[in-house]
């Protein structure tokens, strides 16, 4: 793993949203949403922080952030894409929407585009199953999508 | 709500808002302001109003009439007919499938007729972002009882005497789990409310904090004077920013209101409630791997005993009850046990949301009585299974459920005949499965579920239910052999015997209750090489029937592997080998020439 | 208190509430197998995380089977350990664990110490009806652990014993389901982690997946290389463990035996680290006075306590952990760095050889030693003071391989001059002990006046953290002993805090000492083990006719004739170290 250097400014953040909690070991998941919604992903860097911070082990933080799904050591896409692959949705074909994502974007589950535009990850269930199958980009929802609204999709994001 | 002539209600439900209700609610707004309407006609974004797959959904009072599937570009005429003119706007009423019949009235829709509704009482009926609105339908009224009125002792005998039992799966009596909390002794007690609602398909929580958050909200305060505890943590996923945010709109006018906090309606009781997040593991939906999740720790379950009501939040007794069993708490507070209990069957009190979805017409969220059967669910309520095909399953419980076939549709639903069918009433999911849907993918599709949301704590569901999956998926590619679907059923039955949390324990339910109730279709992949849904893509074949086949070369042209040969006016062939089961010849000879088995 | 009555496999039993099924069937001669499980019972080391399920037995009444490690038992419970249901239960779960596990059992180190592989021998296993995919992951090999991670299985023993007991915090689980494992944060190796290779880790782990790094090839090599003098120290607490690899039991002292074996594999003088744990309190018990006389005399920038430093473990510790505080702890080396400064000056100048030409090999009941011996500061002209340290496992796999019949030994005794050791240096491998023969030496030189007993009770026992206060003579010193790293962080914390009132705190890192090192033959959970060692130290010490470092001749004529005194500039150089800030 690449080393990366914290900018100055980062570790002070990163230091006063533990400062918010307390510097309590016990609000470790609370400080890793706030710092992952700021930074967007939590970097070994951040975390070795975030311990130090806490006076919590590295080993355990890790642990963590590698137990949540939510949280990522990856930096995501510009335009996160999300599949629901909840029942609803996997009944109502959201395995072939995710299939053309991949298709379309040349990225796997999990990666980000080499532009850094689009980032494709599965999730389960945003519960508007009425909508099946489901698809978010960052935070609008899109409802019904068949494989042939992808194209459509990722070109409106495709420009910004 | 008294002030205003008119009311038009929109369902702001994360569905809805997907399909465009802000901007709907935007241009109502502007409009009626423009017209100079703004003090007779009130625009209210709602909760869900439960009928999805009609959103979005705008309502309006007193005449209750119900327009669905509207379109911002649908604005101008409501309001300019309907509002203006009082004329309805035909084009957007809900038209009956049985009939044809358009209907105006959302109260003779087969999809509300049957349903009663205690824990979605208020969503889509009041602005949740609206206390006042809430207080208006007696919000509070409860714990303002509670707190005046009633000892924590009469509260318990009430809630027990409800029979009202957790609805987050189990089905534990609501009213003994805050009686054991209660007694025993410490100084520091907990309330919380699991919203960590994580089985696919299931919604109902998410409905009731955005559409009705005070429900919890009050409910939770109550549980605390009963219990003891002057604290409140709502530990919610992380994927639902809007109930998020409007819980956090709802603590802070409760607040304001006194009804929440210190010294709560001069009653000296104190109640702080706070909102932790979950982040993305379904197996914290159980109760010691979510309070070890709260507690900052990686959200794996602990043996049991102790139970978090002697032992939870940071060692301290702690009441942990989900989402609809607390919305359900206000109600027969106000109501009295004794009417809830009536409503039901001997052993299950009350109603249970579910979350209807899969092939069925009516998508949406629903509440009926227990004891309601599934025909009545899937095909009254429901309106039947989609584009006209064959019910094959209904999958109740999530991955701790089973698929239930067309033999349990009589079967009146509640904890204990859904356990007794093989599957279990879960969290209220309900999915419905047509003749398209092969049952073996289904059971891998939950299996694969069970496995990326395993802790990996104890063995059998660690590597247990990878066995079961590589298995299955063995079977779904075509390799299966016969003694693969004992070796299922054997590893299931250890797995469920031996695993050390709900998760683990319930994880081979799927796959037991496809194997009891499609063996054949087990069979079929393992035996004849078939899917008879035509599902498992591996186990498909296409074949050019030589004597239809012209040879146009349309199939050819369109191979995207370049598997089908064959000279011009001459049968075709299909390279068995190359062929990816892609089905694009199938869909585009014109002469029927392709069979696929 | 309350009483349980209940059956397991239709015998009654009696029991007190609150014992947990696992217990009450041991009570009356029921062995239910577990694997994760660990209960050190003197030690207060408890490992109950309930994973593995093998455990699992019938309760009558029961929807599922119970683990009997963590289900308590109640009244009228109805208990039965091997019913059909409860074995094809156990089997399964073992196929399941071995279906994840690498099947190369006859090539692996821990073949014949192995938990797992005894399970599936008494469970019969002898097909898995269950294959698939078997996790790999990366070996991580460090200056002395290995993990081969693919043996892992997840009982979560090393993970307790590097949190909860050391608090050292570098092992945690991660990732979860199928691919969850316990690793070092972001799957970096060891030797970037503030792991301190205490080795309790691998002295838990009933798999192969964690091992010490293996150096009997390297002693072998040495051995038969005609150019080379090689020679051996032997740590106090290996001959206390040692006859337990050969089947003797735990308590066993095997002194003469083991230098016997160690002649027979070729060692060309057998020495041992006993006398330079003389050495050391001659060096240390100086420090301390010298820096209590200064207290007393009212310098306020001395610092007390004073704290030991033979334990390596201990020193990366604070290395890493406290550096604000690397002033505090003596800066006597090891007896094990002693022994090789010494043997590569003094005794290769009395043999007339290069050092380089004098291999020195340490048997020592640590895996932290093998790192250390291998740190900068430990060598010259990149020749380090001690060459090989291989632990007391390594060294009876050694006697094995060379077909020596160690029971069948004769005694022998160690040759001179650095085999000459008193009752005070064999006590340095137990918890106490270090402190105990610091004060034998500090208060007759200090009150200049023989002591009126040899046996400090106050200072023995299995506490985690131990206090007493010793009359000097009417001054009253104030020692704290403090074994496994998590209490020694407590003590560390108290000073840090300024609440401490001790003047000397004896700190090593493995629960019990030396006797329970890393290195150590394994215990498999039997915390008497380390009991009935830590008695046969005691007896050793007894069994001395001098028993105060002071008096060991040896020692006296080392300096004598190379150091002059205690603390002298060559003392300086040759037996003190400095340490490291390691954030």
């Amino acid at each position: 793993m690449p080393k990366i250097k914290l900018a100055e400014n980062t570790v002070q953040l990163i230091k006063d949203i533990c400062k918010e909690f307390e510097n309590k070991e016990s609000e470790l998941i609370n400080v890793l949403h706030q710092v992952q919604s700021k930074l967007g992903y939590l970097p070994a860097e951040v975390q070795e922080v975030i311990a130090k911070e806490l006076k919590t082990s590295v080993a355990k933080v890790y642990g963590v952030v590698t137990f949540y799904s939510f949280f990522t050591m990856i930096p995501q896409g510009e335009n996160p894409i999300s599949i629901c692959m909840g029942t609803a949705c996997y009944v109502r074909g959201s395995e072939q929407v995710l299939n053309e994502f991949k298709r379309q974007l040349k990225v796997e589950v999990g990666e980000s585009t080499e532009d850094g535009k689009f980032s494709i990850n599965c999730l389960r269930c945003v519960g508007a199953c009425g909508l099946a199958p489901v698809v978010t980009v960052g935070e609008k929802v899109y409802g019904r999508v068949a494989p042939t609204d992808v194209k459509k999709i990722i070109a409106e994001y495709r420009n910004h | 709500m008294t002030d205003y002539k008119m009311h038009l209600l929109i369902c702001g439900g994360t569905g809805c808002k997907a399909s465009e209700s802000d901007e709907i609610k935007k241009r109502l707004n502007q409009l009626i302001h423009d017209l100079g309407l703004a003090d007779e006609v009130q625009v209210v974004l709602t909760g869900c109003f439960g009928f999805c797959e009609k959103g979005p959904i705008v309502k309006v009072l007193p005449d209750n009439t119900f327009y669905v599937q509207v379109t911002p570009n649908d604005v101008v005429e409501i309001v300019e007919e309907h509002i203006v003119k009082g004329r309805l706007v035909k084009r957007l009423l809900y038209t009956d499938p049985t009939n044809d019949e358009q209907i105006s009235d959302s109260k003779g829709m087969d999809f509300y007729k049957k349903q009663i509704r205690i824990a979605l009482k208020n969503c889509g009926f009041i602005n949740p972002e609206n206390i006042d609105e809430y207080i208006a339908r007696d919000g509070y009224q409860a714990l303002g009882k509670c707190l005046s009125e009633r000892t924590p002792e009469e509260v318990i005998k009430e809630v027990k005497d409800s029979g009202l039992r957790g609805r987050g799966g189990g089905g534990f009596p609501t009213g003994l789990k805050w009686e054991i909390t209660k007694n025993v002794e410490n100084d520091q007690k907990y309330v919380v409310c699991n919203a960590d609602e994580g089985d696919p398909g299931a919604f109902m929580d998410r409905s009731i904090l955005e559409g009705d958050p005070h429900s919890v909200l009050e409910a939770m305060a109550i549980c605390g004077y009963c219990i003891g505890a002057d604290k409140g943590l709502v530990y919610i996923r992380a994927e639902y920013p809007l109930a998020i945010q409007r819980l956090k709109i709802a603590i802070k006018q409760a607040e304001e209101y006194g009804l929440i906090g210190d010294d709560i309606l001069g009653t000296g009781f104190n109640f702080h409630i706070e909102l932790r997040y979950g982040a993305g593991a379904f197996v914290c939906g159980e109760e010691t791997a979510l309070i070890h999740s709260m507690e900052g720790l990686r959200g794996e379950p602990t043996f049991k005993p102790p139970f978090p009501s002697v032992s939870g939040y940071m060692g301290k007794p702690t009441n942990v009850n989900n989402v609809e069993t607390f919305a359900n708490i206000p109600v027969i507070l106000n109501k009295g046990a004794e009417w809830f209990s009536k409503i039901g069957t001997e052993k299950s009190k009350g109603t249970k949301v579910f979350a209807l979805a899969g092939k069925i017409n009516n998508v949406g969220l629903i509440e009926v009585p227990m004891g309601t059967t599934l025909r009545e669910v899937i095909y009254d309520i429901g309106g039947g299974i989609k584009d006209g095909k064959e019910f094959k399953a209904v999958q109740t419980g999530g991955p701790s459920g089973g698929c239930l076939t067309k033999d349990f549709l009589d079967l009146p639903i509640d904890y204990d005949n859904l356990l007794a069918s093989g599957s279990m009433m879960g969290s209220g999911g309900m999915i419905v499965m047509d003749e398209n849907d092969c049952m073996v993918s289904i059971a891998k599709f939950y299996l694969d579920f069970t496995l990326e949301e395993s802790c990996g704590k104890c063995t059998p569901c660690r590597v247990g239910n990878k066995r079961l999956y590589e298995l299955l998926d063995k079977i779904t590619q075509g390799k299966g052999e016969e003694q693969d679907i004992e070796k299922l059923k054997e590893l299931s039955v250890v797995i469920k015997d031996t695993a050390l949390c709900g998760l683990g324990q319930t994880s081979p339910n799927p796959v037991l209750s496809t194997i009891k109730n499609f063996e054949d279709e087990y069979k079929a992949h393992v035996l004849d090489g078939k899917c008879p849904a035509g599902q498992c893509k591996s186990l498909l074949r296409y074949d050019i029937v030589e004597d239809l086949c012209t040879g146009c070369t349309l199939c050819f042209r369109n191979c995207p592997v370049g598997a089908i040969s064959g000279e011009r006016r001459q049968p075709h062939y299909i390279d068995q080998t190359l062929c990816i089961k892609c089905g694009v010849c199938y869909e585009k000879c014109k002469f029927n020439a392709i069979t696929l088995t | 208190m309350d009483i349980v009555n209940l059956t397991i496999d239709n015998k009654p039993v009696v029991v007190k509430s609150g014992t947990t099924i696992l217990e009450a069937a041991s009570g009356v001669g029921m062995h239910i197998p577990t694997l994760c499980h660990m209960k050190l019972d003197d030690l207060n080391i408890e490992n109950k995380p309930g994973g593995c399920r093998i455990c699992v037995v019938e309760v009558e009444g029961r929807r599922n089977l119970a683990p009997a490690c963590c289900t308590d038992v109640s009244e009228g419970m109805k208990i039965n350990t091997h019913s059909m249901r409860v074995i094809n239960a156990r089997r399964t779960v073992m196929e399941l664990i071995l279906s994840d596990h690498p099947f190369d059992c006859l090539i692996c180190a821990k073949s014949g110490n192995c938990e797992l592989q005894d399970l599936a021998h008494n469970l019969g296993i002898r097909e898995i009806h269950y294959k698939g995919e078997q996790s790999t992951y990366r070996e991580d090999t460090s200056p002395a652990i290995i993990r081969e991670v693919d043996k892992c299985i997840m009982c979560r023993r090393c993970e307790t014993m590097c949190n909860e007991v050391q608090t050292v915090g570098v092992l945690s689980a991660i990732n979860r389901g199928f691919e969850s494992v316990v690793s070092p944060a972001f799957e970096m190796n060891l030797d970037h982690s503030v792991c301190t290779y205490c080795g309790q880790c691998v002295a838990v782990c009933p798999t192969g997946a964690l091992t010490e790094v293996d150096e009997t090839g390297k002693v072998i090599r040495a051995l038969s290389d005609p150019t080379k003098t090689v020679i051996v120290q032997t740590a106090p607490a290996v001959r206390a463990a040692l006859g337990e690899e050969f089947g003797m039991e735990a308590g066993s002292l095997v002194t003469g035996k083991m230098v016997a074996a160690l002649r027979r594999l070729g060692f060309d003088h057998v020495f041992d680290t006993d006398f330079a744990a003389d050495l050391t309190i001659m060096e240390e018990g100086t420090e301390l006075l010298n820096r209590l006389g200064k207290h007393l005399a009212g310098d306020k920038d001395v610092k007390l306590p004073i704290l030991t430093s033979c334990c390596p473990a201990w020193v990366k510790f604070f290395e890493h952990q406290f550096p604000e505080m690397k002033d505090i702890p003596s800066t006597a080396r090891s007896p094990q760095q002693m022994f090789g400064a010494i043997a590569k000056t003094y005794f290769a100048d009395q043999l007339g050889i290069k050092r380089e030409d004098l291999v020195v090999v340490s048997i020592m009941p640590c895996v932290a030693k093998k790192y250390e011996c291998g740190r900068d500061e430990f060598k010259t002209n990149d020749n380090p003071d001690v060459d090989h340290a291989i632990t007391t496992r390594e060294l009876a796999a050694l006697i094995k391989l060379s077909n020596i019949e160690f029971k069948s030994l004769p005694n022998e005794d160690f040759d001179n001059p650095l085999g000459e050791s008193t009752g005070a240096g064999v006590i340095f491998g137990t918890t106490g002990g270090v402190i105990e023969a610091a004060v034998r030496t500090a208060y007759e030189i200090h009150t200049k006046k023989e002591l009126p007993r040899l046996d400090f009770d106050e200072l023995r026992g299995m506490e985690g953290i131990r206090e007493a206060t010793i009359d000097f003579d009417g001054l009253p010193i104030k020692i704290g002993i403090a074994h496994g790293l998590g209490n020694a962080r407590k003590l560390l914390e108290d000073i840090q805090a300024g609440k401490s009132e001790f003047h000397a705190i004896e700190i090593m890192s493995c629960p019990g000492g030396c006797i329970g090192g890393g290195g150590q033959p394994y215990h498999h959970g039997d915390a008497g083990i380390l009991k009935k060692r830590q008695a046969a130290l005691y007896q050793e010490d007894k069994n001395k006719t001098l028993r105060k470092s002071h008096e060991n001749p040896h020692i006296i004529e080392l300096y004598e004739k190379f150091l002059g005194e205690p603390m002298s500039e060559k003392a300086h150089h040759l037996l003190h170290t400095e340490y490291f800030d390691r954030t």
